[in-house]
């Protein structure tokens, strides 16, 4: 019997969602501990997905015990296993550390917060495990209708900002619900193995090509890939703090999981190579995207928005990866989408904890910011290294295998892109990080005996801040066993 | 080439980590135990290196392998001739500067003087790290670790001047850094590996214009930190540090790490033998000799007494990687012994122009008449030092000079030994005044009230470095053995026995 | 002619999916914005739907109780039941949305007294 832990890996946060409006109702404190308690169980479950993917190779579970195509598949090779661990522990990471920030920001909402928080989980969690197209709208939509909602309930320009989201977020679901149809007319399936076997002999019909250009669509919408990015700086700059350090790191890393699959499984890489440009598109537009999302960045003074547009750069270095489409740029690009994951998690914990602590938010006003918090503001260099590409952070790791692959794949010009990115997100960030430790020369009469008292995050903003930057400082050097035990089998074979 | 297995590089590298965070937490309340973790870190790196001696002497290469990155790479440290003389050196700078540093935070009642210790114990983790990197991806993460961890130095003063020159520090070497991450990705990809191997590892692999394009960008990328010219102008500007940490630029760690770094290119990655065939050694010797006479021309012209010597030090650079340039054993024994007999001497001059601005605050040359009188065993280093760089024996500079003339005569182009001529009448040119003004010219009005020496935090590191310098000149294989070192490394890049 | 006349549906579906798009796009008031969204997923429902259908078939359910041995069964006699039930699972989705939606509206009317996105707009600088 198949172990049960992919769907337990759902089921979970899925009824302690239905419950906690219930519980909550009666006593308000056992919300957060519950929602720990389920987010555990959801991370362990994918540990443990992991050490059977690691061991049996690809796992699946037929839901209902249904044989595929009839059924819903669950199916967990690498890279679902891979995905399903980066969600669930960096969920359960940032809803650690979400406890005081909500209550200070949200007083009277806490017990829907926490249940659209463990919806927004379930859905995430639902679209990196499931193998069937359809099941996987069902949880895109899931997940996007508790961001809206999540996003929604801000300061003061989130409500519109979410409006925004919602109308742009649900026509890239109805693209994607779209192809999925057209699939299923010319295919019969639903199923993505099954669809792998069956489209290759459809590769020259007009139907098929719609469906991936509108695949394409949708999904560039919802991992906001330029130019169909426009909706994130807005919504993520005006959620509230848990909110965006929940979305930032992973609606867009899950949305390019699904980029991958179906670039990669359900349509035979050859498709996108070579029938038609579809790589060659996407390396274009993520290197307009991370020129993009660089520059743009420059021009804000608001910290959390600064982190948006960096957020959009980021898209667009795994956009990058797979359009390469070999080996190393595959590679660099799963591998980014970890290392981006744990970098965005920290940049958006510390701008909580700043938020919660001191109140500011424009990079200009953080001078002795550094005395009053300095562990806070030591992960917050840390993590601007990584996205720098400093080595031994774990950015310069994913960096690498990016440039091997520009170059491999003959692209100079992805190279250059790739390392200009870098300079201009040293200026980027060192513009903060000067302001944070270098006091103004005027500032202070007798320099140096100006005691600021340190007033540090409180503890249960702290900790998780701490375990995501170790991830970071560790990540990186042994990124070697990651891709040799994980993401070597992800990378679909005659690349 | 024999290879022994030891964690010790390992142990070397990481003792100055774990100083840093124990600086880091000990922090201002206990100074005195601070100081004691950077002393004590420093010594314990500089015996560990040490350990080492015999077994590198005796021909073997010692190494150890960390972690695997990908098939062919891994994090690995091998020490060998060349890494070891360079970790030698900087591990015994960095003892000098750190007595010497207590000395000039605390005679200046300086700011931040926690962060500044920790970032120095960062620096030198990324200086040895340097060093004793087996391959061209090792040698990068632990260089990124040095350009970050010297960051804070340079800007240390927090004045708008100073975070201006830490801006453009970081401008110019994060943008060399993004050069050589690109020569990296291109080797790899030609080659499959990224190991050093005495004699170069990329013949035969791409065309001769790829290669030569590749040259380009590594010699771009590591050059910023060597300050070749024309990417040389951050080391001027990042005088605004403090003495010590200048110091540490110029002498101990970084620009000696990206001379080394250039070395390795030329040295272990390209190689001799393929480096004549693209005639890029050529280009190279030209682009040298350039510099060394531009720098030395532009120190004449300075008045701040840093900026000064920091031009000299790009003109020894250069001399180093004319050395490198030349491509005969005796150019290359001589080039790398240079930068042991450099960092001595520049060390110890850089030390007196700490010690002259903690007793009067005075920067410049034209304002330092007959303080030799007041302070006369800082200037009588200074002298020694200053006419060790002219190339003046017995001052070990006059053996590198010695050895390099060798080199051009063996590579049969007189000409770079006429350059290295007219270089040392430059630095006579621009040392003798000081010396001369200090020592016999009428001192102005502010000399009487009371100067006298530096503390003794201060002037022992710069006597003994000064000393030093002597003793080198007369055996060079004192303490150090560095030129038995030197010849070994030589013997291994150019292949003979 | 008869490219538009076979293929009907299509054109009903793309025809109504173009509506929908230039409401959500084109209009500034915030609830025709809706509308447009809700004839939009409309469309593509009725798409799904449209590709179930056979000639001359019937509802997709069999008669005769538990346990009977099923008659031998012609799929052309029946409507593909599949499309249906994914369309009910979309149509649930498009209803969850639309209440999320209507829910931000009165959010954003209750804050800014209007629902045209200029206004609003106006309004943020």
């Amino acid at each position: 019997m198949t172990p049960p832990f992919p769907i337990l890996i759902i089921l979970v946060p899925l009824i302690t969602a239905f419950f906690i409006p219930i519980i909550g109702w009666w006593r308000r404190d056992l919300c957060y501990p519950l929602v720990i308690a389920a987010l555990s169980v959801s991370a362990l479950s994918s540990v443990f997905i992991l050490h059977l993917v690691g061991e049996g190779g690809t796992i699946h579970y037929y839901l209902g015990s249904w044989d595929p195509p009839w059924g819903i598949e669950y199916v967990i090779d690498h890279l679902n296993a891979f995905m399903a661990i980066i969600v669930s522990a960096i969920s359960l990471i940032v809803a650690l550390s979400s406890k005081r920030s909500v209550e200070r920001e949200l007083p009277q909402k806490v017990v829907y917060f926490y249940c659209l928080f463990l919806l927004q989980v379930t859905g995430l969690l639902g679209i990196v495990v499931t193998g069937d197209m359809f099941n996987l709208y069902v949880f895109l939509e899931i997940a996007s209708l508790a961001g809206y909602a999540l996003i929604a309930i801000g300061e003061d320009g989130a409500p519109f900002a979410s409006f925004n989201y919602m109308i742009y977020g649900t026509i890239g679901a109805c693209f994607y619900l779209l192809s999925v149809g057209y699939l299923y007319v010319v295919t019969g399936s639903l199923n993505m193995a099954d669809l792998s076997r069956i489209l290759p002999d459809l590769y020259h019909s007009k139907v098929v090509l719609m469906a991936f250009a509108f695949f394409i669509v949708g999904v560039g919408l919802k991992m906001a890939l330029f130019p169909l990015h426009v909706w994130l700086p807005d919504a993520y700059t005006y959620a509230p703090s848990a909110v965006s350090a929940l979305v930032a790191p992973l609606m867009t890393k899950v949305g390019a999981y699904v980029l991958i699959r179906i670039v990669f499984t359900v349509f035979k890489p050859s498709f996108s190579i070579e029938l038609i440009p579809g790589t060659a598109i996407l390396s274009w537009v993520g290197a307009i995207a991370i020129l993009f999302g660089c520059i743009l960045a420059l021009g804000q003074t608001d910290l959390k928005r600064m982190l948006a547009y960096v957020l959009i750069a980021e898209v667009g270095y795994i956009a990058l990866g797979v359009g390469l489409a070999n080996k190393a740029g595959l590679t660099g690009a799963i591998l980014h989408i970890l290392n981006d994951a744990l970098m965005m998690a920290c940049l958006f914990l510390v701008v909580g904890a700043i938020l919660y602590k001191v109140g500011l938010r424009n990079i200009h006003q953080f001078t002795y910011l550094h005395r009053k918090m300095p562990i806070t503001m030591a992960a917050f260099t840390i993590a601007a290294l990584s996205v720098i590409g400093i080595p031994p952070t774990c950015g310069f790791f994913s960096k690498w295998y990016l440039v091997l692959g520009a170059i491999d794949a003959n692209q100079w010009l992805f190279a250059v892109v790739l390392l200009v990115s870098s300079l201009l997100n040293a200026i980027l960030f060192f513009r903060v990080i000067e302001n944070v430790y270098f006091e103004p020369a005027n500032a202070h009469g007798d320099r140096g005996h100006e005691e600021i008292s340190i007033d540090e995050a409180p503890l249960s903003m702290l900790i998780p801040i701490l375990i995501v930057t170790a991830g970071i400082l560790s990540l990186g050097v042994l990124s070697g066993k990651i891709i040799s035990s994980v993401i070597q089998f992800a990378v679909p074979a005659g690349l | 080439m024999e290879v022994a297995s030891s964690i010790r590089p390992m142990l070397a590298v990481s003792v100055s980590a774990l100083a840093a965070l124990l600086i880091l937490f000990t922090g201002e309340r206990r100074r005195n135990l601070r100081e004691l973790w950077t002393i004590l870190a420093s010594v314990t790196k500089f015996s560990l290196v040490a350990s080492m001696m015999p077994t590198v002497l005796a021909g073997k290469i010692i190494e150890c392998t960390i972690i695997d990155f990908s098939p062919g790479i891994a994090l690995q440290f091998r020490v060998d001739a060349f890494g070891f003389f360079f970790g030698t050196l900087a591990s015994v700078l960095w003892i000098a500067t750190s007595i010497y540093s207590i000395g000039y935070m605390r005679g200046l009642n300086e700011h931040a003087q926690t962060r500044y210790f920790f970032c120095f114990a960062l620096a030198l983790t990324g200086a040895l790290g340097v060093a004793f990197a087996g391959n061209v991806l090792t040698l990068f993460i632990f260089y990124e670790i040095l350009t970050i961890a010297t960051f804070p130095l340079v800007a240390h003063r927090e004045t708008p001047e100073a975070v201006r020159g830490g801006r453009k520090y970081l401008a110019y070497l994060l943008t060399g850094a993004a050069l050589v991450f690109f020569s990296m990705g291109l080797t790899y990809t030609l080659t499959g590996s990224l190991d050093f191997a005495g004699g170069g590892f990329l013949r035969g692999r791409g065309s001769d214009n790829l290669l030569r394009l590749l040259f380009v960008t590594f010699l771009l990328g590591f050059g910023t930190k060597a300050a070749v010219m024309p990417i040389h102008e951050w080391l001027p500007t990042a005088m605004v540090a403090p003495t010590p940490v200048s110091a540490l630029l110029h002498a101990v760690a970084v620009v000696k790490a990206g001379v080394f770094c250039v070395l390795r290119v030329v040295l272990y990655v390209f190689g001799p033998q393929l480096l004549s065939d693209l005639n890029l050694w050529l280009v190279l010797a030209y682009f040298a000799s350039f510099t060394i006479i531009v720098s030395g021309m532009l120190a004449l012209a300075q008045d701040n007494l840093k900026r000064r010597l920091a031009f000299s030090t790009i003109n020894n650079l250069a001399i180093i990687i004319m050395g490198a340039a030349l491509l005969s054993p005796s150019a290359i024994i001589g080039g790398i012994f240079h930068i042991a007999g450099h960092g001595f001497m520049k060390i110890t001059l850089f030390f007196v122009a700490g010690a002259i601005y903690v007793k009067t605050h005075k920067e410049n040359v034209s304002e330092l008449d007959g303080i030799g009188r007041a302070m006369p065993i800082t200037m009588g280093s200074f002298a020694i030092a200053a006419m060790g760089i002219a190339g003046t024996p017995p001052v070990v500079g006059f053996i590198s000079k010695w050895y390099l003339c060798l080199g051009s005569l063996e590579a049969k182009e007189i000409v770079f030994m006429f350059v290295l001529l007219t270089s040392a009448l430059l630095d006579i040119a621009y040392f003798f005044p000081i010396i001369y003004n200090s020592f016999f010219s009428k001192p102005q009005g502010w000399i009487n009230s009371g100067v006298d020496e530096a503390s003794w935090l201060m002037v022992v590191p710069l006597t003994a470095c000064a000393v030093i310098s002597v003793i080198l000149g007369i055996a060079p294989d004192a303490f150090f053995r560095f030129f038995q070192v030197a010849t070994l490394a030589a013997r291994n890049i150019v292949g003979i026995g | 002619m008869e490219l538009i006349i076979s293929k009907y549906n299509y054109w009903v579906y793309i025809i109504l999916m173009m509506i929908g798009f230039y409401a959500m796009i084109g209009k500034r008031n915030l609830v025709k914005k809706l509308v447009g969204m809700n004839i939009f997923q409309t469309a593509i429902i009725l798409y799904f739907v449209s590709t179930g259908a056979k000639r001359g078939a019937s509802i997709p359910i069999l008669e005769g109780g538990h346990g009977e041995a099923i008659h031998a069964i012609h799929a052309a006699h029946y409507v593909n039941p599949l499309p249906h039930v994914l369309m009910l699972t979309a149509i649930v989705v498009m209803v969850s949305t639309f209440g999320v939606a209507l829910a931000l509206i009165i959010m954003l009317y209750r804050r800014y007294n209007t629902l045209e996105e200029d206004e609003i707009l106006e309004l943020r600088k």
